[in-house]
């Protein structure tokens, strides 16, 4: 006898006939019939339609039968409220049975049915169950809270709720303890900026003591929480994680990476002389190694953050290579995710293991896997210097076998390799041409033309490889016809006299018969660079290229650090910050590594500082969370050469008429070298560096004068006279040498003397409030009136206001209390130091996800770049970069705001019209109406 | 938190939803449905999916998909952990996990749910508290059920819920008292084309049955613990008696339960108890190849190596295989190009062999991968890594149990490439 029976339907009326059996008198059929419904439930059929007659099965001393009429009102319950409500007092009776079970089980259900007329009820028998005796009802009490929090907040604020489930942290039984951990952290992630969960030493204390006792889902949200305390020492910090260490151990693997979390993050403040940081870190590498022999799922969630481990701490895994060995069955995103870790841990001791895995993978039959082995052969050759030999001639090997893909990946990565090690390894090139009519796939072949561009030289019949490729011209993708282009020109560059033809066959291909605007643009460069000056072309084109570096497919650092915080979360397997993906997540809660302690290293841990050298002084495409084995073509499309200065040459313009306005878009930062029409009769002198494209972008001229203070608004009048009983307040908001000050003036228009005032602000969005007390020395007497600067600061509490800048402000003195409200300009709270970074510009730009981007326009503006950046300099807005595109200005500016959160602006400016175009860009939009508005005030005044 | 959870078989249809917030509708399972479609192979579903205004992070167990539904940033690992748990439960609870169990019991797996997870939080997931909780069905209990109406809700609180030790119930009761433990090994190795070990190592099990009345504390020691040192604890095992004395020390759970688990991984360690010699060729134009292998006992301990299977995915070129065997026999499935041979047990005087020739599709290229060699094999009375139980004391109770302890070793993922 099984339930299948449930699931075959009788006739027609299926419905009808439950209902009759829900009726019936003998309490078996009842049973059997909801049992029916249920499993009708399960399978999504809508049997809503008999909610009065199960309801009506719920007054009932049988506990299965109860339970399955909680089921089916959890699920129908939205769709019935005013069913619901009927069986509100049936809950009421059961949160007083004597049997615990019965009270946690409707406090339980009460909590899932998301009707808010019934959560009105729930708030008596919730706060009894959270007082009950019996543990199981409250710790089922404490997640009821968080339900209720789902359904109505202020609901539960109202009523105390959270302060109670605060103190469950105390209680006596783990359990409880954990639950009301779990509850609050739920809750505090609706709600970033309130101090929900409050950690001290104290209170960590306790949750070390039920990390011990509770159940493994206990430890995790323990130990999640954990990890969002900052210890105030070193010590204290080694004592958390000597009392952690033990749940390395668990059979639960979310426990142990939970716990790695915990540990990778307070590490971060131990000194690394320190014996105990040695243990730690050996302590670490079985439990990772460990999560590697769970089921595949696991495999791969543990595979995305050792990598990140890895990045953070390759000394942890160095010795544990062959773990991350490909076994054949292993489903594919396994694969990929082991063979991007064996590239991070290869190093010259075990490079020549990795090379011959690799070289077995290369063989076996899944194509995407192929391929990244393939490539990873060429990431090995750029990482470990001294297997590049091995490397190339393994890469040799594959192309032998003909194989198309494989011999088209081994082209694209040898390309890299030439790129790393100019002039070694060029002997291969006659094998790579033999392989020129199999390509088929664009990467490859723009990365042989590539080859055959730069090696023109060497190769006797470049002219006629590049032509055969050119017979398709029309056929190929952007990227192909790009490399075309570059490589005819190269070869011109290098074989004037046989190749004339060739190149004005191209460039008039790429300038006249393209509609791409970026191929266009790259013709007509060629062509005015090779018809005014070729021996500029030739310093331009033939320049030395940078070299490429391993680093580029590394994870930025600030973000690495960030991600470190979230081990064992989504953020880690996506490897991108919360905040860039997770919806809901209503504030920007920014987590970082804490700073080392009690050693002379600087705060940033040596193993991550820069993030590579080479990438500095290139200030192009940094992928910074791209494919590790992300194709490095794009890098030289990206990066123009960065060719040294050209000594002074002299342009005719004359001969470059035909390039209009388009050229300057790519000159960058180079003002206006070939300007358009007007002055074309002179001869210019050109002087600054030509085509650095990006890099030229943020070469700007830091010689901004800074002022004393941001822009203060005049007085306004606040409190009017006769609202407050004859007390008048002007005032306004200054900012000064980084501190914010509320500037009033107090008049007193009535008959009496005025004395003992005092002020007060509500919560507010930033949190600011008085510094000090309002002090006004002397009794105000009538007609009198008297000017106070009162200090702010921004450490009270915060509530988000609407609007953002609201600020509730109650004055007293000694005839009454006074309220009033203002709106204070938000340039007050732009901080000193909000200048960033230009590459965590780029960086961040990228990563804020376009939505977030929002345009103004700031109307009637007459001033010019230098004049717009000097002057919003004064208010802590910072110009990071300036670049000349169309005639137009384009500033790159950035400022924070007190609580930390950046925004990036984008400032247009064409110089006829006085019309600006601001983009801004923020994690959390919702402030930048408000920037705009700083903007508006601080440019016009 | 977790918000619902769907069960979807191998052709595509969800038979079980379930919602612990919020109902979700079924449109969410399309863009697994896509990513499913995208993998081709069943098993190469990526775990973790993200949707506009979801995340969809599934397993892939008994051929059903547990894809749970989440909408806030929760540890991936804590709903993987999570799943897997909810399939055990229902292997525990019908005997499989399978549409059709879960089908059959379809109010119990509801019950079950409902218990396991309450808002998205693990509620009880040990399987002594559910079956305190719920009980298993039986056929006698639905015999008894129907005829005198009383229902298989346990309506007592479930004594080990609150307890410090809550995997174990009180009041547990035999008139048979017995403790066996069995040590059970698989070895993970790739071996390479010449025969030398590319990686190796051993994952190590010790499940327990234990059927003591009362509340029985046990000790269990080892006579060489240094070999376990990197090891997974069940929460009963107190971990301080372990890292100072390297004893096993633990009130267990009632009935079936995995006590640790252990990796030994150092190279040398790692014996290599059977050999393979193949020769495996394709040869150009003929559209023919020739397939030899010949599996033998190696560092066995001087126990008998059996149960010897081998797999084998042959390239998709491959039409059929003709080959004899000296031992065992063998089958060529010509759709998914598996080759298996099932060898039995090893006689070290005639040493099993597989050769023959292989027909390819005519006119194909030859195959340019190496089919990898999958070897499944026994070895009872062993455990290779040399883990030896010294004995086992039972304190806190007067009675004197029957104790036993087993030793097999397997191969796990045990590769050869050729």
């Amino acid at each position: 006898m099984t339930d299948s029976k449930y699931f075959t339907t009788t006739k027609k009326g299926e419905i009808f006939e439950l209902k009759a059996e829900l009726n019936s008198d003998k309490k078996e059929k009842k049973k059997e019939a909801v049992k029916k419904v249920i499993a009708s439930m399960t399978v999504g059929k809508d049997v809503s339609a008999l909610f009065p007659d199960v309801v009506n099965c719920m007054q009932t001393d049988n506990l299965e039968l109860k339970k399955l009429v909680y089921l089916y009102l959890m699920n129908y319950a939205k769709s019935q409220p005013d069913m619901a409500i009927m069986a509100v007092n049936t809950f009421v009776k059961d949160c007083e049975d004597p049997n615990p079970l019965i009270r946690a089980l409707a406090v339980r259900t009460m909590g899932c049915i998301r009707v808010d007329k019934i959560t009105e009820y729930l708030c008596e028998p919730l706060r009894k169950c959270l007082k009950d005796e019996d543990p199981y009802v409250r710790k089922t009490a404490a997640v009821c809270v968080a339900k209720l929090h789902d359904i109505n907040a202020q609901l539960v604020e109202d009523q105390g709720f959270l302060d109670t489930l605060k103190d469950l942290i105390s209680d006596s039984n783990p359990m409880v303890v954990a639950n009301a951990v779990a509850a609050l952290s739920e809750i505090a992630e609706s709600h970033p900026s309130s101090n929900l969960l409050d950690l001290n030493p104290q209170s960590i204390n306790k949750l070390l003591t039920a990390l011990n006792e509770c159940t493994e889902w206990g430890q995790i949200f323990i130990l999640d929480c954990l990890a969002n305390y900052m210890p105030k020492d070193d010590r204290e910090a080694q004592s958390i994680c000597e009392r952690v260490t033990p749940r390395l151990s668990h059979a639960n693997s979310a426990v142990v990476l939970s716990a790695v979390k915990v540990l990778m993050k307070f590490m971060e403040m131990l000194s690394k002389d320190l014996d105990y940081y040695g243990t730690l870190l050996k302590k670490l590498a079985p439990p990772l190694v460990t999560l590697l022999s769970a089921e595949p799922e696991l495999q791969y969630v543990a595979l995305r953050n050792i990598n990140l481990i890895v990045q953070k701490r390759p000394e942890i895994l160095k010795h544990e290579m062959k773990v991350f060995f490909v076994k054949y069955n292993d489903p594919i995103y396994v694969k990929l995710e082991k063979l991007d870790i064996m590239i991070r841990l290869a190093s010259q001791a075990n490079i020549a293991q990795v090379l011959a895995e690799l070289k077995e993978y290369a063989t076996e039959v899944d194509v995407d896997f192929v391929r990244k082995a393939v490539r990873a052969i060429g990431r090995c050759a750029i990482k470990v210097e001294q297997s590049a030999e091995r490397c190339v001639s393994t890469l040799l090997d594959l192309i032998q076998t003909k194989v198309n893909y494989v011999v088209q990946e081994a082209i694209v990565v040898i390309k890299d390799i030439f790129r790393k090690y100019p002039n070694k390894y060029e002997s291969v090139i006659a094998t790579l041409c033999e392989n020129l009519d199999s390509l088929d796939e664009p990467e490859a072949r723009a990365a042989m033309i590539w080859i055959v561009g730069e090696y023109a030289e060497r190769i006797d019949n470049a002219d006629e490889l590049l032509e055969s490729f050119l017979e398709g011209f029309h056929d190929e993708s952007t990227q192909v016809q790009l490399q075309l282009l570059t490589a005819i020109v190269k070869l011109f560059l290098k074989k004037p006299t046989e190749t004339q033809e060739l190149v004005q066959q191209v460039l008039s291909l790429a300038t006249q018969e393209s509609d791409n605007p970026d191929l266009r643009d790259r013709g007509y460069i060629y062509w005015r660079l090779l018809s005014t000056d070729p021996v500029a072309a030739k310093e331009v084109v033939l320049a030395e290229k940078p070299l490429i570096s391993e680093e580029t497919d590394l994870i930025e650092p600030t973000l690495l650090d960030e991600l470190i915080c979230y081990i064992g979360t989504l953020a880690s397997v996506y490897h991108k910050p919360p905040s860039a993906f997770v919806e809901g997540s209503r504030g920007v809660m920014h987590k970082s590594l804490p700073p080392r302690m009690g050693s002379d290293e600087s705060p940033e841990s040596p193993d991550t500082a820069p993030s590579g050298g080479p990438a500095a002084d290139q200030p192009s495409v940094i992928p910074t969370q791209g494919d590790l084995l992300g194709d490095l073509l794009n890098l030289h499309l990206g990066t123009p050469v960065s060719a040294p200065p050209v000594a002074t040459p002299t342009v005719q313009m004359g001969a470059v008429d035909l390039l209009g306005g388009g050229l300057d878009a790519l000159m960058g930062g180079s003002d206006g070298i070939f300007v358009p029409a007007p002055n074309t009769a002179a001869p210019t002198n050109v002087g600054p560096p030509l085509g650095t494209g990006l890099g030229d972008l943020f070469d700007l001229t830091g010689g901004v004068g800074t002022l004393s203070g941001s822009y203060v608004a005049p007085k306004t009048v606040w409190l009017p006279a006769m609202k407050a009983k004859g007390l008048e307040i002007s005032g306004t908001f200054s900012r000064q040498v980084g501190s914010i000050s509320m500037d009033l003036v107090l008049t007193n228009k009535a008959l009496q003397v005025m004395s003992d005032f005092a002020i007060q602000f509500n919560r507010n969005s930033f949190g600011l409030a008085p510094a000090a007390p309002l002090q006004v020395h002397a009794p105000l007497a009538p007609n009198q009136s008297v000017e106070i600067s009162l200090p702010l600061n921004t450490v009270g509490s915060v509530m988000k206001m609407d609007p953002l800048n609201n600020l509730q402000v109650a004055v007293k003195n000694n005839i009454d209390v006074f309220y009033f409200s203002t709106l204070y300009p938000l340039h007050i709270l732009f901080v000193e130091d909000g200048k960033m970074e230009r590459q965590m510009f780029l960086a961040t730009w990228k990563d804020i996800p376009n939505e977030n981007e929002t345009q103004f326009q700031i109307k009637d503006c007459s001033l010019n770049a230098d004049a717009v950046s000097s002057k919003l300099q004064g208010s802590n807005i910072f110009t990071i970069a300036k670049r000349n595109v169309e005639g137009q200005d384009m500033l790159y500016q950035s400022l924070k705001l007190t609580n930390g959160i950046w925004v990036l602006a984008e400032l247009r400016i064409q110089p006829s019209n006085p019309s600006f175009t601001l983009s801004l860009k923020c994690r959390a939009p919702e402030v930048s109406q408000y920037v705009y508005q700083a903007y508006e005030t601080i440019l016009k005044n | 938190m977790i918000h619902s959870l769907f069960l979807i078989n191998c052709s595509g249809d969800i038979f079980l939803e379930k919602h612990w917030k919020s109902v979700v509708s079924q449109s969410v399972c399309d863009y697994f449905f896509e990513a499913q479609e995208k993998a081709i192979d069943v098993e190469n579903v990526p775990p973790v999916i993200s949707t506009p205004h979801h995340y969809l992070i599934s397993i892939y167990r008994d051929k059903i998909f547990f894809v749970s539904v989440i909408q806030t940033e929760v540890p991936p690992l804590f709903v993987i952990e999570f799943l897997h748990r909810v399939a055990d439960t229902f292997q525990d609870y019908f005997g499989e996990c399978s549409e059709t169990a879960i089908k059959d019991n379809v109010v119990i797996v509801y019950e079950l749910l409902e218990e396991m997870l309450d808002n998205g939080f693990p509620l009880a997931t040990e399987s002594n508290i559910l079956k305190e909780l719920i009980k298993p069905p039986t056929i006698l209990r639905s015999v008894v059920n129907s005829i005198t109406g009383s229902s298989n809700v346990g309506d007592t609180l479930p004594t080990g819920q609150l307890s410090n030790i809550p995997w174990r119930r009180a009041g547990v009761k035999y008139t048979n008292n017995e403790a066996y433990f069995d040590v059970v090994e698989e070895i993970d190795a790739i071996i390479d084309k010449s025969g030398s070990t590319v990686f190796a190592e051993i994952q190590g099990v010790i499940d327990s049955c234990i059927k003591l009345s009362g509340m029985p504390d046990l000790s269990l020691s080892f006579m060489n613990p240094r070999l376990l040192d990197d090891v997974s604890f069940h929460p009963c095992i107190r971990f301080k008696r372990w890292e100072s004395e390297r004893v096993l020390s633990f009130i267990p759970p009632d009935g079936n339960f995995r006590l640790i688990s252990y990796r030994v991984s150092s190279q040398n360690l790692v014996a290599i108890p059977v050999y393979v010699k193949h020769m495996i060729s394709f040869k150009e134009n003929t559209s023919s190849g020739r397939f030899d292998v010949t599996i033998g006992p190696k560092q066995n301990m001087g126990k008998t190596v059996e149960g010897v299977v081998m797999t084998v995915h042959m390239p998709k070129a491959v039409l059929n295989m003709n080959l004899t065997a000296t031992q065992g026999s063998y089958t060529f499935d010509p759709v998914t190009k598996v080759l298996t041979w099932d060898v039995g047990k090893i006689t070290p005087q005639k040493l099993p062999n597989l050769k023959g020739i292989v027909n390819l599709q005519s006119g194909a290229p030859k195959p340019e991968e190496n089919p990898s060699l999958n070897i499944q094999f026994k070895i009872q009375q062993l455990a290779i890594s040399g883990l030896k139980v010294n004995r086992l004391d039972m304190y806190g109770e007067k009675y004197k149990p029957f104790k036993g302890v087993k030793y097999i070793t397997k191969a796990g993922k045990f590769q050869v490439r050729t």
